[in-house]
């Protein structure tokens, strides 16, 4: 199943990529491919190196190992060695896990912010803006109000948005259903598939398996710091007993 | 954005009520109106009291130009820098040089001063972050270590090329001398200095808060790493608020050798810890607890150097103690830090 879209390179590919953090060996050679257009899914256990991947596609961590291969409009490049604000140049967003607010700016000087080409509020795109607001309503709301007093959806959203401010060719997003309600785990799985719609790529780190099952195209499972499974999400969400044997949990009874 | 909340009325109760108005913490200024209202009393007449206050407030003006690029150099990137003495050492000195070559305008000899003084503590400023700064990011005790070496080796440099002995610096005579109002007499040159600072202060502001950059170095005061994952250098950045607040503190030392009328080669490690206890009080990385911090050591430092001198010495450090046992992270903390 893994042999779709051989034809053209992927939007991003790891080979072999080893990742330590001080003293500890954290990805132990992490292949993972993030086709274009798609939702991929990187599920697994608490510690099997998930956020570890995505800051070192960002190069938050550096890797010590491997390749990190970008390849967009036909031109390929590694994103190895590059700074992170070279790698978000090239139109990759980042949500962490810990969202990261500028908790003393408001809503709409974070947002000012993400969008790289506006110098202030009235330069940003707004129809652009006006998308986001009907997908993320609660910011239209809390537009002048400052970002730390937004309550904890809010603030995912408000992450969210800033990823999608402009348009981006990959959104990496960090367990963004952490610790929210499941009414605003419901509005940011809307506001994902009208991303998935317009074909954002998205590599979503999740471990709330509604979430995944919703929006992933394909998924990757990872543990002890490699990928250990690859395929289609629809394919891992209907057997019970791959489940159980990578994620130790029926993601069904999840359901 | 009010026709929104109403268009949506429904959610708009809801949410609104879940998200506390915006409240801006005024507890800090309070206290420093309180401190000059309590101390009416305590100076044995309105005069004294008038003279002392405004002489407070010029005195923490001119700590704030200071201390206001250290506490951002700090904030953005968690750098101890306790060489920032070098550049009010130099800015009182290039003081010294500049009224010595324009003898005939003193005035403007005084502004000149201030340019020249920030063009060269700013251009030195620029050097001390490539060579001495950036090869200790992230390591604190080393960058106070190197930091303070620096400021040796500058004051050493300041004594080869001035002399170790005190120079006198006196003003001109435009702006010596008082202004009487009944019995209270206002020096000319703490208003000057107080205004200067006011207007550093005004420009901080309107630059941290209407403006990208001050947006960006709001933002990496917070979170670095999220600021570089937007896509915007960081290094670059601080480089540039290194240098600002190496001009400001050049621009700071001019203020303080006229605010002296002399200057010592210690006069930057002097200054410094004074400084140091200003960007404590008013939170690590804070421009307005920078700003309340050194009006309430000026201030302070006025009141009980007129009420007891003995005390004075210590009043700073004392006020210190008790601001940090009110908010142990300083006046305005810096939150996600």
């Amino acid at each position: 199943m893994s042999a779709t879209n051989t034809l053209t390179p992927p939007l991003l590919e790891l080979t072999g990529v080893h990742t330590h953090i001080g003293a500890y060996h954290i990805l132990h050679g992490v292949d993972l491919v993030v086709p274009e257009g798609e939702v991929t899914m990187l599920l697994g256990r608490n510690g099997a190196g998930k956020s570890t991947t995505l800051r070192t596609i960002m190069g938050l961590w550096p890797a010590s190992a491997g390749e990190l291969r970008f390849t967009r409009g036909g031109k390929g490049e590694r994103l190895n060695g590059l700074a992170t604000p070279d790698i978000a140049a090239r139109g990759i967003a980042y949500v962490p896990e810990s969202m990261g607010i500028f908790t003393d700016l408001t809503v709409k000087e974070n947002i000012v912010l993400a969008a790289r080409s506006a110098r202030h509020a009235g330069e940003l795109d707004t129809q652009r803006l006006e998308w986001i607001f009907t997908l993320l309503p609660a910011l239209k709301k809390f537009w002048l109000y400052p970002a730390g007093k937004l309550s904890g959806g809010q603030k995912q959203m408000l992450a969210v948005a800033r990823a999608i401010v402009e348009p981006r060719a990959l959104v990496l997003i960090d367990e963004p259903s952490k610790g929210l309600a499941p009414s605003i785990i419901q509005n940011l799985i809307t506001a994902f598939r009208e991303l998935k719609r317009q074909r954002t790529t998205i590599l979503l780190v999740e471990q709330n398996f509604k979430m995944a099952r919703d929006l992933g195209d394909r998924v990757a499972v990872m543990d002890n710091g490699r990928v250990v499974h690859t395929g289609a999400m629809a394919e891992l969400a209907d057997d019970e007993a791959l489940q159980q044997r990578l994620l130790g949990l029926s993601l069904g009874a999840h359901a | 954005m009010n026709a929104a909340t109403s268009a949506a009325p429904h959610t708009a109760t809801t949410d609104t009520a879940a998200v506390p108005k915006a409240q801006f913490d005024c507890k800090p200024i309070a206290l420093v109106v309180g401190l000059v209202a309590l101390a009416l009393p305590a100076m044995g007449g309105m005069a004294n009291w008038l003279t002392l206050t405004l002489a407070g407030l010029a005195m923490g003006l001119i700590v704030f130009v200071i201390a206001s690029g250290l506490t951002l150099v700090f904030g953005l990137m968690d750098v101890l820098n306790f060489g920032h003495g070098l550049f009010i050492a130099l800015g009182a000195y290039m003081a010294t040089s500049v009224m010595g070559w324009m003898p005939g305008a003193p005035v403007a000899g005084v502004f000149v001063a201030m340019l020249v003084a920030m063009a060269v503590a700013g251009a030195i400023g620029l050097a001390f972050e490539r060579v001495i700064v950036r090869p200790v990011y992230g390591l604190h005790l080393k960058q106070i270590l190197i930091t303070m070496g620096g400021m040796i080796v500058g004051e050493e440099l300041i004594k080869a090329i001035w002399g170790p002995l005190q120079i006198a610096l006196p003003l001109p005579d435009v702006l010596r001398g008082s202004w009487i109002f009944g019995e209270a007499a206002i020096e000319k040159y703490r208003v000057l200095a107080a205004a200067i600072g006011l207007v550093v202060f005004a420009a901080l502001v309107f630059t941290l808060n209407r403006t990208k950059i001050g947006l960006l170095i709001r933002a990496g005061v917070q979170d670095r790493e999220m600021v570089e994952a937007l896509g915007y250098r960081i290094r670059r950045l601080f480089v540039g608020v290194f240098v600002a607040g190496s001009a400001l503190a050049g621009l700071g030392g001019v203020l303080w050798a006229f605010y002296q009328q002399s200057v010592i080669p210690q006069i930057g490690a002097q200054v410094n810890v004074l400084i140091f206890i200003v960007i404590i009080i008013g939170g690590l990385g804070s421009t307005l607890g920078c700003f309340v911090g050194a009006l309430l050591v000026g201030l302070v430092a006025n009141y009980t150097g007129f009420l007891a001198p003995k005390v004075a010495l210590f009043s700073t450090i004392g006020l210190m103690v008790a601001i940090l046992l009110w908010r142990p992270q300083g006046l305005y903390p810096v939150t996600n830090r």
